[in-house]
């Protein structure tokens, strides 16, 4: 299809993102502030030979995208807080079966039902520690309509390329706020596939990591047979209670995202080569912090901003780059400080004050600014 | 080195992973028996292995998965069925089947085993029913019998609760092919596998087992030999009855049989010629 | 133009929210601004006060939200009383003058035009439903951050079965908006 301009929601722009990046099923369960990506995609996909399934909880949703995926349909699901809760348990099996599939969390107001309608940024830390055991994550925060766009085509990338759960992380702001957005030609458009045995049937090893240490992923169908479980299982699959598979499985589970964060991790450095202030934030915020740091800066305040667009695995090299520049750092994020712990453990002893704005407002730029006034003067 | 003698091969091994052997399950235990069914239903069909999925949740029938010789998964528990929907509906070519027991798939996969019939996606789901939670040492679920003994409902106790009747439940919920049968009903049920797996639409078989190593060592029902003779006995075979009369108690009369076969749009067929009209071709 | 903030403003049902995404079309589409339009959700929504914000820039928009509007449109009561606060002591008050009064001290500096937008909808086009497009012809005309052939190409190009009746029903804000234009001036 050619280029296509819209105005339009960050919900929506997410929804087609998905399905410029290929995906053709969504197992959802509708929730308040991600519905609007289940109603786009219950007209959508059909259109494009794919399927919307609405569930009986979220639960049923992201288990089936983990058995659609099975099948090389590239999947999805969408939702908020409340659902990712629900989600955990499955989360845990896509990562340990190593199940390509894409989650997006518009995030509200919580813990529990909390404020519906209202944007926060409190799942961060969910995102990476919800599941049990340890695990890798990967999660993306967008900060606009296109981006919304952009940055959920690259999560699609990034799980088929690392056979990998990845999250897009966006505040209800970004969600329902429309603006203009440009899809552009699918050939112009960078996809990944994830890749599938060559091997003979009978030498097959379904988790048996090349050097980058992925597996090859058969699909349902195929020529291959296989056993995936959420049990520790050896490179046949089969399951094992031997310490020396449990350690070797995790640690790959968990260096096959650490030892590629580099090619992963996306930031943003605005008007940081000089800056004696460096803020850090991501999502809405960031854009509020985009405004105060011009502002400052025409007061004579060297500000600068790290926005992440990735959360996870977190930009720890960027964050010590930018730690070792400037005198101080702020971080601003809509919750009651979750990135700002990260920050903290890579910074030192550069020190970091925290803007927590737990609400739906992000914090304002005029209040931005008045802080890096007071840390200026510091 | 010496010549390799020529072994004897189970007629079904060529559907097992002979690697795996011997099976995890007890002696005595009626999901090997249940495992040889569906293989042999398989066999019997003709259909391509390599296309069909087969998928467990968690327990002693959550094993059964990976003991096939195809695409196979093991979810996490009570999953199952939402996993294998989401297989059917992204490729509808595939031959979907769940093995899983009652605590599984009644309990905490309950509500994803009503939605699904409801919903009548073509999958077979075969529920072996032992009436406990066996692979962690024999506790209530939501099958065992009102005053029935567990490692939760104890002597002098008993269990407090009542157990479904997974037939009525099926039936009312929508799905579109209903059996009961025992595990030593292994022909009969067999049959019931295959048309089960035949049918497009939502199957539910159930089949009555033994657990002898926990719920039968706890209400003193003899070893999985005398379980079974048992099951033979109390098996009553009422083909076309009603699903809402087929009874179910251990000790008197357990109602075997096909019970629902209806036709209904399936999801999977429905959803094609909505993408059709959605294209439109 | 630099950040030109527009806050809309009305209860559920008259259309607050598809007049601020129409007006934001128009400007990202038709007039190549950058946009950003926001809204608020929720139990407020429905029948209560509900708002819909568009922020409209030459420049890349930093900070999505509306924060002290240069123009408020509102068509409610309870809407006035309840956003009317940071609008700019410059700004611009559109109101439907039969259904808003200004009911507290306003700075001298803050221009005020009365479009009878329902009254229009309801005698001249033949349906209430077409007050927020009454509205919008209005809103051009005053505040101009809007091309008018904009405008008149997307309402077409968005409700291509009532073309006739929204045409009719822009042309008449728009001459409601000169005519307010003329009594301030």
């Amino acid at each position: 299809m050619p280029e296509r301009v819209m105005f339009t929601m960050g919900d929506i722009a997410c929804a087609e993102g998905a399905l410029s990046a290929g995906c053709r099923y969504l197992g959802g369960y509708p929730i308040t502030p991600a519905t609007e990506i289940a109603e786009w995609m219950s007209i959508r996909m059909p259109q494009v030979g794919g399927a919307y399934v609405q569930y009986e909880d979220e639960i049923a949703a992201i288990t089936s995208v983990i058995g659609a995926s099975w099948t090389g349909v590239k999947s999805m699901t969408a939702t908020s807080g409340p659902g990712v809760s629900l989600m955990l348990e499955a989360i845990g099996l896509a990562v340990m079966t190593e199940t390509p599939l894409v989650i997006v969390n518009i995030m509200r107001g919580g813990p529990s039902t909390g404020q519906p309608t209202r944007g926060q940024q409190g799942d961060i830390m969910q995102a990476k520690w919800g599941s049990h055991g340890d695990y890798q994550i990967i999660a993306l925060t967008p900060a606009s309509v296109q981006e919304m766009f952009d940055q959920t085509v690259q999560a699609f990338n990034l799980s088929e390329k690392y056979r990998t759960p990845v999250f897009v992380l966006a505040d209800e702001t970004v969600g329902h706020m429309r603006e203009r957005l440009v899809i552009p030609d699918e050939k112009d458009l960078k996809l990944e596939y994830r890749k599938t045995p060559t091997v003979d049937p009978k030498d097959y090893l379904p988790f048996k990591a090349d050097d980058d240490l992925v597996p090859p992923m058969a699909l349902f169908g195929s020529k291959y047979q296989f056993y995936a479980t959420g049990l520790t299982h050896d490179e046949r699959g089969y399951p094992s209670d031997k310490e020396n598979v449990q350690i070797e499985l995790v640690t790959r589970l968990q260096n096959k995202i650490l030892h590629n964060a580099d090619k992963i991790i996306d930031v943003e450095r605005i008007e940081l080569d000089d800056a004696k202030i460096g803020v850090i934030a991501y999502g809405t915020p960031s854009r509020s912090a985009k405004k105060a740091i011009k502002d400052a800066r025409n007061e004579g305040i060297k500000a600068g901003l790290l926005r992440l667009k990735t959360v996870w695995p977190f930009p720890e090299k960027q964050v010590a780059q930018l730690a070792s520049e400037v005198d101080h750092i702020i971080v601003a994020e809509q919750n009651l400080g979750q990135v700002y712990h990260m920050v903290k453990a890579v910074a030192a002893p550069t020190p970091v004050h925290l803007m927590a704005k737990p609400a739906g407002m992000p914090q304002l730029p005029h209040e931005i600014l008045t802080k890096l006034r007071d840390v200026n003067s510091m | 080195m010496t010549e390799s003698t020529p072994v004897l091969r189970h007629p079904m091994s060529k559907y097992i992973r002979e690697d795996r052997q011997p099976f995890i399950y007890c002696s005595g235990c009626s999901i090997g028996i249940v495992t040889g069914m569906l293989a042999r239903a398989i066999d019997n069909l003709g259909i391509d292995i390599n296309k069909t999925v087969i998928v467990s949740g968690i327990g002693c029938t959550g094993r059964t998965s990976g003991y096939f010789k195809t695409g196979t998964y093991h979810t996490t528990h009570g999953r199952a069925i939402a996993f294998a929907e989401g297989v059917k509906i992204a490729n509808p070519e595939l031959e979907v089947i769940v093995v899983s027991g009652d605590g599984d798939i009644s309990a905490i996969g309950g509500n994803h085993l009503i939605h699904a019939c409801r919903r009548n996606i073509d999958m077979t789901v075969i529920c072996i029913n032992n009436m406990n939670y066996g692979m962690t040492g024999g506790q209530f679920g939501p099958t065992t019998e009102h005053e029935r003994y567990s490692q939760t409902s104890p002597r002098p106790y008993g269990n407090l609760e009542h157990p479904f009747n997974l037939v009525k439940l099926a039936a009312s919920s929508g799905a579109t092919f209903v059996a009961r049968w025992t595990a030593v009903q292994a022909r009969r049920a067999t049959k019931s596998i295959e048309k089960a797996i035949e049918k497009e639409g939502f199957s539910f078989v159930e089949i009555i087992g033994a657990c002898p190593t926990a719920y039968g060592r706890m209400n003193r029902l003899g070893d999985g030999v005398t379980m079974h003779k048992h099951l033979l006995e109390v098996a009553e075979i009422q083909n076309g009855l009603p699903p809402h009369e087929a009874e179910l108690d251990y000790a008197t009369k357990i109602i075997c049989g096909e019970f629902v076969n209806i036709e209904k749009p399936e999801y999977t067929a429905v959803l094609a010629e909505m993408q059709r009209k959605a294209k439109g071709e | 133009m630099s950040r030109y903030e527009v806050r809309i403003g009305g209860f559920g049902g008259q259309g607050v929210v598809t007049m601020a995404v129409v007006a934001g079309e128009t400007a990202s589409l038709y007039d190549k601004k950058f946009v950003v339009q926001t809204q608020s959700y929720g139990p407020e929504a429905r029948g209560g006060a509900s708002k819909s914000e568009i922020v409209i820039s030459d420049e890349e928009i930093d900070f999505p939200k509306v924060q002290a509007p240069d123009v408020f449109v509102v068509l409610s009561r309870a809407a006035y009383l309840e956003y009317v606060n940071g609008l700019k002591d410059d700004g611009i008050l559109i109101i439907d003058e039969d259904l808003v009064k200004i009911e507290s001290d306003i700075p001298k500096t803050m221009k005020v035009y009365k479009i009878p937008a329902t009254r229009i909808a309801d005698k001249e086009v033949g349906s209430k439903q077409a007050t927020n497009v009454v509205m919008l012809g209005a809103f051009a005309v005053i505040t101009k951050v809007l091309s008018i052939e904009g405008l008149k190409a997307r309402i077409e190009e968005k409700w291509p079965r009532f073309v006739k009746s929204n045409m009719l029903a822009l042309e008449l804000g728009m001459k409601a908006g000169e005519e307010a234009l003329a009594k301030t001036a």
